[in-house]
């Protein structure tokens, strides 16, 4: 395969490589949370950091002009720079752990079928009971993601042909299309859920509350927590997995905790701001070349690089055509499938 | 095991002035019996609706002795999406015999490599975008046409995309997954800020389908897929050796870029003429091909059976569309149902070996 396979033992962190990376994990949390007052600065309306720090902070009984700045803040943009940060950061984590454990550098949650498995059932159940509130079909949401990205994993590890990027990403694209025409089917006979769908699908961080954050915030902070549990048994198996059953490690219980983790990211994830493809893939492939192979340094980057494109091109979103919008999927496509077609030009892998 | 009188069991060649083919019986008795049964659906299909002709009618109309009644009925209402059906899923099937023999993979099919993304993207753009230039040509050259040139440019997109020093299989389809990525998000985008009316539309538009067709727009399909068909066949001759791989086909003499490039041009317009004509009707492409392969015992799909393949796919699919079920859906979502599973199918049987 020859792939991204681990050539350097992890443990080879001497104090300044490891200062480095402390510095460097420092320098993305400042750019985190810049990005973040930047997002909720900008807008149709554009506020001076002033009248964020009131929006955020101000009294209720303030006069006119800082109730209405109050209400953009708190009710608009909040919750979106929230959902912002904690959807980068399960999509960026959960793009750098599946490609850990497939060993695949083309790996993405977004091009594995979570996607177009969500958007199937979010139209079906809207179709079906006639859902109309966001919190009623991010459940189904997040069930269509799990089933679709486990039958797509599970495609593509039968057999010689396991580990070969070329056959995920074709089980992906597959199911993708199957998927989609089937979608299609459902929402052409119901206009409802075709209104729906095709806002959701657009992959936007816009007009999700709190009711819908919270719970989805939840789920992710259960897979981050065991995505880190799984991080040096990663290491280990990207040794070889011969050499990671010698070291101790319980290869059939790592690989469902991480499955689990990445159906918990990713799911919750799409769920909540919908299909997101690319971001996951490129974060990892950036982060990798920031920290190294080692998976301890390499998944906490991903995350907050994640969410820092993530916030990013949802700013740019908001910039770029005004009076409208562009959605933040769509950019995030739009900056990651040229990345994605660089990486295989260059030949960084080959077919196995 | 030392017996010298087995004789290895080589097809015999047949040499007529400058083209040269290998005489294989059986690919030769399942092309004619696959011609047959898509000649016999089509004819099938014709017969059934709300006003039902016998299948001997059918066939007397369609050689011009039949009776007024039925003439009518036939040539003006049920030929058109008969013929579009045709002449749709022969263009998929040979398009799809064409990649999968470039990119020596079964699963490389049109819709793999982004060409139907692509040509779906410019029609939505044409149905959502009201007013301004470029609807003014949209609505010049018709939505078709749109789609066609969407298809072409987005498969040349990904055809230089993918070239170093040369096309390799695993990066053209790997390039096709990531451009159909792109299209796929400005689709979604377009729609996002659409009309829900226009939305609706191209919605349907994007599922595939044969309702509505006019002899106006078979036609445009009809001749195209025709002239294309007949640059492949001239092509198809020197493109015997390619499965062989770049340095045995080199070697043989043949000018394997150059009728490579030719090859995979028509493929993306046949792909596109089909799209323009029906819509991105899924996995005809990828299914006709592998089946025709195995029907025929080839080692690599054969063009003809593909392509009548591809057409018994897609009127029968049709077919089932209209009558089989409950609600009749578009012949798209059919073909997406039998398609899944096959390509689940496909993923196994290669990973096995």
């Amino acid at each position: 395969m020859g792939t991204t396979a681990v050539e350097r033992p992890a443990s080879t962190a001497t104090t300044p490589v490891r200062r480095r990376r402390v510095v460097g994990l420092g320098a993305l949390v400042v750019i985190l949370v810049i990005a973040g007052a930047a997002s909720l600065a900008v807008g149709a309306r554009a506020l001076s950091p002033a009248e964020v720090w009131h929006g955020l902070f101000a009294a209720p009984d303030s006069d006119q002009r800082l109730t209405e700045i109050r209400l953009i803040v708190q009710t608009v943009r909040v919750p979106r720079t929230v959902l912002g940060i904690v959807a980068g950061i399960a999509l960026g984590v959960g793009g750098a752990l599946i490609q850990g454990y497939t060993r695949n550098p083309i790996a993405d949650t977004g091009l594995l079928g979570v996607n177009s498995g969500a958007s199937f059932t979010v139209v079906s159940v809207i179709a079906l009971f006639g859902f109309s509130n966001p919190f009623q079909y991010v459940w189904f949401a997040f069930l269509g993601a799990g089933v679709a990205g486990v039958v797509v994993f599970g495609l593509a590890s039968i057999g010689r042909g396991a580990g070969n990027p070329l056959t995920l990403a074709l089980a992906g694209q597959g199911v993708t299309v199957f998927l989609a025409a089937m979608t299609t089917a459902v929402a052409l006979s119901d206009q409802k859920s075709l209104n729906a769908l095709r806002f959701w699908n657009a992959g936007s961080l816009a007009g999700v509350g709190f009711d819908v954050i919270w719970p989805v915030t939840a789920f992710i902070a259960v897979g981050l927590v065991l995505a880190l549990t799984t991080l040096p048994a990663i290491n280990l198996l990207n040794l070889g997995e011969d050499v990671a059953r010698g070291l101790g490690v319980n290869i059939a219980w790592s690989r469902t905790v991480g499955i689990a983790a990445i159906t918990l990211l990713a799911g919750a994830a799409t769920a909540a701001c919908g299909p997101i493809a690319f971001l996951g893939l490129m974060v990892a492939h950036v982060a990798r070349y920031l920290t190294g192979p080692d998976y301890r340094w390499l998944v906490p980057y991903a995350g907050l690089l994640g969410a820092v494109i993530l916030l990013v091109c949802d700013i740019v979103g908001r910039l770029v055509v005004r009076p409208g919008e562009l959605d933040a999927g769509v950019l995030v496509a739009l900056l990651g499938a040229p990345f994605f077609a660089a990486l295989v030009w260059r030949g960084k892998f080959k077919s196995a | 095991m030392n017996r010298t009188d087995v004789k290895p069991s080589v097809a015999p060649g047949v040499r007529l002035g400058g083209v040269s083919f290998v005489w294989r019986p059986w690919i030769v008795f399942v092309t004619c019996l696959l011609a047959a049964a898509a000649f016999l659906v089509f004819c099938l299909s014709i017969g059934v609706g709300d006003f039902p002709i016998g299948l001997p009618q059918v066939i007397a109309t369609i050689l011009g002795r039949g009776e007024q009644v039925d003439e009518f009925v036939i040539m003006d209402l049920r030929m058109p999406r008969a013929l579009a059906g045709l002449v749709v899923g022969i263009a998929l099937g040979v398009s799809g015999a064409i990649t999968q023999s470039i990119a020596r993979n079964p699963l490389a099919s049109p819709d793999i490599l982004g060409i139907t993304w692509g040509a779906s993207a410019v029609a939505v753009f044409g149905v959502t975008v009201s007013g301004g230039a470029a609807a003014a040509v949209v609505d010049s050259v018709g939505l078709s046409a749109a789609a066609l040139a969407g298809g072409l440019c987005t498969g040349l997109l990904v055809y230089f995309l993918a070239w170093r020093r040369g096309i390799e299989g695993f990066r053209l389809i790997l390039i096709g997954i990531s451009v159909s990525a792109v299209m796929e998000a400005i689709t979604t985008w377009l729609l996002a800020t659409a009309d829900i009316r226009d939305v609706a539309q191209a919605q349907a538009w994007l599922v595939g389908s044969l309702d509505n067709r006019s002899w106006d727009e078979v036609r445009v399909a009809l001749w195209g897929t025709l002239v294309l068909l007949a640059v492949v066949t001239c092509v198809a001759f020197q493109f015997k050796p390619m499965h062989l791989g770049d340095d045995v086909a080199a070697g043989l003499g043949v000018r394997y870029s150059a009728v490579r490039a030719v090859l995979l041009l028509c493929a993306v317009l046949l792909a596109g003429v089909a799209v323009s004509a029906a819509g991105p009707v899924t996995f005809v492409a990828l299914m006709a091909p592998q089946v025709a392969m195995r029907l025929a015992r080839c080692p690599t799909p054969p063009m003809a059976a593909s392509g009548l393949l591809g057409a018994l796919l897609l009127i029968g699919s049709d077919l089932v569309a209209r009558t089989a079920l409950p609600v009749s859906v578009p012949v798209g979502v059919v073909t997406a149902a039998i398609g899944g599973p096959f390509l689940v199918y496909l993923l196994v049987r290669a990973n096995r070996r």
